[in-house]
């Protein structure tokens, strides 16, 4: 039987060789060579003289991972105790933005907060404004927000249907204030689907270049948009580009570092 | 405005409609659609049922598509001659180029510039085109083939032309702006769209100071890129096809853009005004290509033929607003493109134009590695914030491996 069970799984790896593993030696290769395929540190020494992008892609992409994480705990821990039936119409709206377009709705965000946008006018209405919105950072980390919300809504409602409604009572009955029935009770049992959420938001915003151009204006430049110009700009110059690649895997790599950590000591508390 | 035009339109086609059969009789033409009649020396038919793709690739926006009661060329060559078409679109030529060179996908027809059109010859990416089978050829004015980027015309055939200017709003500005120069003005400040793209781009900043669109040397870049960079706290966004909707919608002051996409935006909002620079400006000559790859050539150069049918030519000119470089067709353009000063300028302006040539690859990759500097550039000097996020990333993950640790060595007793 054993052997059986072995065998079935070979697809996958070799799926995994050629699709994960080969790609990811050819852009080690291309970082770390010439256009001739010399040996070189060039692309990676190149890398430091855009250390603004960097410190701005990673600073946005927290902000955003911070400000998703603020919202959906409160939201998943509501879809969390409603009724089943519930439940599932609540999580269906969730998910409804993501049925659309990435692009348009990302599009649609740029004719919103335009000068002479819908935004503006209402507020005008109210005599404030006119806000110059579109093209700042705010309004990269709010399209990252608006679009990564549920990929940190969905983790932390799953992990916290398994936190048992008694528990919580158990926490209140015994004199514990709803400050420290938070920070002693949800947060702890939540915090698998808060180290998900996290890294599911965190990585896609970080390496993001379609937000950044749209509601950036060309000039919030981040490492996703260094990257596609050193692709499709006007030199395809592969090896710069693939260096700057390896670089933000590894700092994706240091950031799900830092978060599985978290999983390991709920493993432990479990056992 | 709109609805004049419209009843204009309405009045074209009965008149169109009333001098049908005149039409049909005529010798040497076969009717496709109402509007749409081809030459029939040429034998259209002849791939019918051989169930052949064409992969067009062309710019956005850059063909007549059937909306707003244009013709659908694209569907008038599927009907005439049976081939199928699969049409794509690009935004730059870089990113054409790119496509082309990783090999990710085939196409039969592409239309770059003629800097790139050049580039791809040079790097054996064009098949030479058999001009026998595009008759429709010497619809082209003289005065556009052996264009510099393809000296011999072996390879290439042009579809439209247009030029870079200065598109700005009336009611926005005090006074209208003249030349390049004026974009560097603070009064612009936050109000102003430029090219998301670095050639173009590049050829603005090289009128502004009097240097040449087509760099020979990296310390000439350097200046030129130095004079963009300088004007970045006043530019509002970098854009392409976006700036479509911003001058539209009234976002800007001033953008630079293309001229035949100034037509559009024009027509849309009628307190846009568009200006030739006085320094002179860049004259693109997008052409129809097949890449080496193609292998569908015979059946490409039908779809290139009936490019230049004048009827699809005239289709496309007024759709797009662009520069027809066929004398037959601008004849009988409507009379509102016709003597459109943007679409066709001046002899005077026109003597101004200058046109893009291939640079050397040296330079090429300092333009390239000066631009993503020029856009990344960051006036607070974030870098230092950088290292210290790195810095804290590696702490955290030094501490989190240093706990793992413990938490063995302690599980070991």
């Amino acid at each position: 039987m054993k052997i059986y069970d072995k065998k079935l799984a070979y697809p996958y790896f070799v799926w995994m060789t050629l699709f994960t593993v080969v790609p990811l030696i050819i852009v080690v290769y291309y970082a770390l060579t010439d256009a001739d395929g010399n040996f070189t540190l060039d692309n990676l020494l190149s890398i430091s003289g855009y250390g603004s992008v960097f410190a701005r892609s990673l600073l946005l992409a927290l902000i955003a991972t911070v400000i998703c994480l603020i919202i959906a705990f409160p939201v998943g821990y509501f879809l969390s105790r409603l009724r089943v039936n519930k439940q599932h119409i609540m999580l269906m709206l969730v998910m409804l933005p993501m049925w659309m377009n990435f692009l348009l709705r990302t599009y649609a965000w740029m004719g919103l907060l335009s000068t002479n946008g819908p935004v503006n006018a209402v507020l005008g209405f109210f005599g404030l404004g006119p806000f110059n919105m579109l093209n700042t950072s705010g309004a990269v980390v709010l399209g990252m927000v608006y679009n990564y919300v549920p990929y940190m809504i969905l983790p932390l409602y799953t992990s916290m249907t398994k936190i048992d409604q008694s528990i919580v009572e158990a926490a209140q009955d015994l004199g514990a204030s709803t400050t420290q029935t938070l920070l002693r009770v949800l947060i702890p049992m939540s915090v698998p689907g808060i180290s998900t959420g996290i890294t599911m938001v965190f990585v896609p915003a970080v390496s993001t270049f379609v937000i950044s151009r749209m509601l950036g204006g060309g000039s919030n430049l981040l490492i996703g948009d260094l990257i596609e110009m050193q692709f499709l700009g006007n030199s395809y110059n592969l090896n710069v580009g693939s260096a700057m690649s390896l670089v933000l895997m590894i700092i994706v790599l240091l950031c799900m570092s830092f978060t599985s950590s978290f999983d390991e000591d709920e493993m432990e508390g479990v056992s | 405005m709109k609805q004049m035009k419209r009843f204009a339109a309405l009045l074209l086609t009965a008149v169109l409609a009333l001098s049908l059969p005149l039409s049909t009789l005529a010798a040497g033409t076969i009717e496709v659609t109402e509007d749409v009649s081809v030459t029939d020396t040429y034998d259209w038919t002849r791939f019918k049922g051989k169930n052949i793709t064409l992969n067009v690739y062309n710019w956005g926006e850059y063909i007549s598509n059937g909306s707003d009661d244009s013709v659908d060329v694209v569907s008038a060559f599927q009907k005439l001659t049976g081939i199928h078409v699969n049409y794509t679109t690009f935004d730059s030529n870089e990113s054409l180029y790119a496509k082309l060179r990783s090999g990710a996908a085939d196409y039969d027809v592409i239309i770059p510039s003629d800097y790139m059109v050049a580039k791809m010859i040079s790097e054996g990416m064009l098949a030479k085109l058999d001009y026998g089978n595009i008759p429709n050829f010497q619809n082209i004015d003289e005065e556009y083939r052996n264009a510099d980027y393809d000296p011999t015309n072996e390879y290439s055939v042009p579809y439209m032309l247009c030029t870079t200017g200065i598109i700005y709003n009336t009611t926005m500005v005090d006074k209208a702006p003249t030349s390049w120069a004026d974009l560097w003005d603070e009064r612009y400040s936050g109000n102003m769209l430029m090219f998301n793209n670095s050639r173009d781009a590049y050829a603005i900043a090289a009128f502004a100071t009097g240097n040449s669109i087509n760099p020979q040397s990296t310390e000439e870049v350097d200046e030129v890129v130095e004079k963009l960079k300088s004007q970045k706290p006043l530019v509002q966004a970098y854009v392409m096809d976006e700036i479509f909707d911003k001058m539209i919608g009234g976002e800007a002051a001033i953008g630079v853009y293309y001229s035949g996409d100034a037509i559009t935006m024009i027509d849309d909002n009628p307190d846009l005004a568009w200006v030739f620079p006085e320094e002179g400006s860049v004259l693109s000559v997008d052409s129809m290509c097949i890449p080496a790859t193609s292998e569908n050539q015979e059946a490409a150069e039908m779809f290139i033929n009936f490019m230049c049918e004048v009827d699809i030519g005239k289709a496309n000119a007024e759709y797009i607003g662009y520069t027809t470089p066929m004398q037959a067709v601008w004849d009988v353009l409507d009379e509102d493109l016709k003597y459109s000063e943007i679409a066709f300028p001046s002899e005077e302006i026109a003597e101004k134009e200058k046109v893009f040539t291939d640079l050397s690859d040296e330079v090429n990759s300092e333009l390239d590695v000066k631009w993503s500097e020029m856009k990344s550039y960051d006036e607070g000097g974030s870098g230092v914030i950088f290292l210290l996020l790195l810095l804290a990333m590696i702490a955290l993950a030094c501490f989190n491996i240093w706990r793992k640790l413990r938490k063995k060595s302690r599980n070991m007793y």
